[in-house]
């Protein structure tokens, strides 16, 4: 008896290679973000960790996983008098956060929407104030400071931050309201909107998701801003990263009670950046297509 | 949904003139200090334990002077140093009070920048006993005979060693040991992977490795400069303390020795991974917490090869801004801070192994500080008074400095020999191109001095 092998449909092999290809693609892209999002969070990880753990054992080596949790570096921390510093984290982030916003928005609008004469430089203008080095300008910027008495004075992180952050929010709002389609914008004029109506009942909650984007990036800018807060702040308004290099000290152990205050300092962005989760993930998707 | 979002902004935008009328009227954020009546003394301080202790105990301060408020802008020394550098050379006016060590202080009293305390307060406040302070740190902290800072703890260097781990191994430390000695004992207690035989600073940073290191170099003979200015970091002299130093570390020190710096010495020597330790004689009242470390420990003085003495010399002060707008008040402060009280306020308060040492003779001669420092008291003391810069240093110098060299550019020149010294101990670089490119490094300085 002869047995003659069924030919395998030379088609249906190919598909069933192309799909163990894309399955082995996709798998490894899987693994290979998985990797590099574990190794982005696990100094974060490691933070939280040691600021469970007291002072000897944040140094011990090779280092513990296994450990009697405390909270101790915690109470340091609280009695150190985070309370002003958190303050004024609070206040200059929002407040510098909102003026952008107030600013990017028109400016955006001018940008892209009924764009200016010469809008191409205005543009190029906005990203080159971001490439100027800050140390270069801090001397000047601190006399300035001094001479308008706005030294240690958190109004003058406001305008600084506000100033810092105002170039990459008109450029991220300006990109998305090119997405915003034209038709809308024509049939809003024909209704007899003005441009303030266009600008806040129909720009506005078409780019939401941008604005929360942009806002979310302008706070974490600001609340983790350090180089400004330092050289222009000293007890009165000085903020959270100032706080937290006070427990660097070259004379003891301070791992953990700096774990601590970063920890404690890291909440309310991680709070902020869960709440706007959604809108985030949808904004930045929109610049992504762009 | 349009119009729901347009009200939140409304919303978002009315919470913003809100709280910015309400920082306005200094119920936010960051409004000027103090009311009527009474003062702020913003003062500038390095991160450190003994600061930590002041600013729990600054209460008493504010109880015992009703109107003055003590703000502490506690910072990294690094970065404290370069802040009040800023605001000091602008007459920003930011502090009434700074932190500063006998590096800066005399530079700086050149510089107009402070208050010559001797003359415009301690020769009118007979509660100031200045004649009490230690001679070598009060002469460190003068210029032309007065002075500018006071100092709030000194230090100087000396060898910590395990007293079980020598006795074992059958060394006997001498009291005044040569570094021919220490290297030997080093080699002999060194066990790799669980006992370091000598812990030595190899962190870069001019405070870190080098304060270590010129003390070597001192007392091999070497030097930073001829008095003629011309760089000495490639004489014999110097480049046999460097290769000492460097080849010890790398044979017998700890491993990873180039990232270790003060703090990390201090935790491998509680962690009992170090048989010997040459550090700051301030690290004695750290290891007073972990009592099974501090009572198996015993002291010599700095090692030395062709000096009879070798140890820094080095003391964080309290000095006025010429700038300051409370000048009294100020005073006020540095005087508390730094008398004879406020040492026995930390010794009733906290303890009297924790008070500040190195500053003044009356601590040493306090029954009390004898008794609970009595391990380490009388050679921290004898290790201060014992710093002499014209036995310290074999050749003739034309600067100031023990463990540095008092000209403003040695910061910068210092950190850049100290990154070529950090790489020699990492062992990317040998010995003698670190000290080239550091040679390199100091030619121009030295011609800025001339």
């Amino acid at each position: 008896m002869t047995t003659i092998a069924r030919p395998r449909p030379r088609a249906a092999g190919h598909a069933r290679g192309r799909q163990v290809k894309r399955w082995s693609a996709r798998l490894a892209w899987t693994v290979l973000v998985w990797v590099a999002a574990i190794a982005f969070f696990l100094p974060v990880l490691w933070m939280v960790l040691t600021a469970f753990k007291p002072e000897t054992a944040a140094y011990s080596y090779p280092p513990k996983f296994t450990f009697s949790p405390t909270l101790s570096e915690f109470r340091t921390v609280f009695s150190r008098g985070i309370g002003p510093y958190l303050e004024n984290s609070v206040f200059a982030t929002l407040v510098s956060t909102v003026l952008v916003l107030l600013l990017a928005l028109p400016a955006s609008y001018a940008l892209s929407i009924s764009p200016v004469g010469k809008w191409r430089d205005s543009l190029f203008f906005f990203i080159s104030t971001k490439m100027l080095p800050i140390v270069a300008a801090i001397v000047p910027i601190y006399i300035v400071a001094r001479d308008v008495h706005l030294l240690d004075n958190v109004y003058a992180l406001v305008l600084l931050y506000a100033g810092m952050n105002l170039p990459i929010a008109v450029w991220m709002l300006r990109s998305f309201m090119l997405e915003v389609p034209g038709e809308v914008l024509e049939a809003a004029r024909i209704d007899g909107a003005g441009l303030f109506r266009e600008i806040t009942r129909v720009i506005m909650p078409i780019i939401m998701p941008g604005i929360a984007a942009s806002a979310l990036i302008c706070i974490i800018f600001a609340w983790n801003e350090f180089f400004f807060a330092v050289n222009l702040t000293s007890t009165v308004a000085a903020t959270m990263p100032v706080f937290l290099v006070g427990f660097i000290t070259s004379e003891g152990l301070f791992w953990a009670q700096l774990s601590a205050a970063a920890t404690v300092a890291s909440v309310p962005i991680i709070i902020i950046g869960w709440i706007a989760q959604k809108q985030l993930v949808r904004g930045l998707s929109m610049g992504a297509l762009k | 949904m349009a119009i729901r979002r347009s009200r939140g902004l409304g919303v978002a935008g009315v919470l913003t003139v809100a709280s910015l009328a309400a920082a306005a009227c200094g119920g936010g954020a960051g409004g000027s200090g103090g009311g009527s009546g009474s003062h702020t003394v913003t003062v500038a301080v390095v991160a450190n334990p003994d600061i930590t202790q002041m600013e729990q105990l600054i209460g008493t301060f504010e109880k015992e002077n009703p109107g003055i408020t003590v703000k502490f802008d506690t910072l990294p020394e690094n970065q404290e140093r370069s802040e009040i550098q800023k605001d000091i050379s602008t007459s920003g006016g930011l502090y009434d009070v700074v932190m500063i060590s006998n590096y800066e202080t005399p530079i700086w009293a050149k510089n107009g920048w402070l208050d010559d305390l001797s003359s415009k307060f301690i020769a009118s406040d007979a509660s100031y006993d200045a004649g009490d302070l230690l001679p070598p740190i009060a002469k460190s902290l003068s210029y032309q005979s007065d002075l500018y800072s006071v100092p709030f703890y000194g230090e100087s260097s000396m060898l910590y060693y395990r007293t079980s781990m020598l006795k074992a191994a059958g060394i006997t430390m001498p009291e005044h040991p040569t570094w021919a000695q220490v290297a030997a004992a080093a080699a002999k207690l060194n066990q790799p992977g669980k006992v370091a035989g000598i812990c030595l600073r190899g962190e870069n940073g001019w405070g870190e490795n080098l304060a270590t290191l010129d003390t070597v170099i001192n007392t091999y003979g070497g030097s930073w400069y001829n008095t003629a200015w011309q760089p000495q970091l490639t004489s014999p002299a110097t480049a046999a303390a460097v290769n000492f130093y460097v080849n010890m570390v790398r044979k017998d020190g700890e491993s990873g020795a180039a990232n270790d710096g003060f703090t990390e010495l201090l935790t491998l020597y509680e962690q009992s991974k170090c048989a010997m330790w040459y550090d700051s004689t301030v690290a004695a009242s750290s290891l007073s917490a972990v009592p099974s470390v501090f009572n198996d420990t015993s002291y010599a003085f700095a090692p030395v090869d062709k000096t009879s003495s070798s140890g820094w010399l080095y003391t964080w002060s309290l000095g006025i801004p010429k700038d300051s707008a409370n000048q009294t008040d100020a005073w006020k402060f540095v005087s508390w801070a730094t008398s004879k009280g406020y040492l026995n306020l930390v010794g009733q308060k906290l303890g009297w192994a924790q008070v500040p040492p190195g500053s003044r003779t009356s601590t040493y001669q306090n029954p009390n500080y004898q008794k609970a420092a009595s391990a380490f008291a009388s050679i921290t003391l004898n290790s201060i008074n014992s710093v002499d810069q014209a036995t310290a240093i074999v050749p003739k110098v034309p600067y100031v400095g023990i463990q540095f060299v008092d000209i403003p550019q040695f910061e910068d020149l210092g950190t850049s020999v100290s990154n070529q010294i950090s790489g020699a101990i990492a062992g990317s670089e040998s010995v003698s191109q670190a000290l080239t490119a550091s040679q390199a490094d100091a030619v121009p300085v030295g011609q800025q001095q001339k």
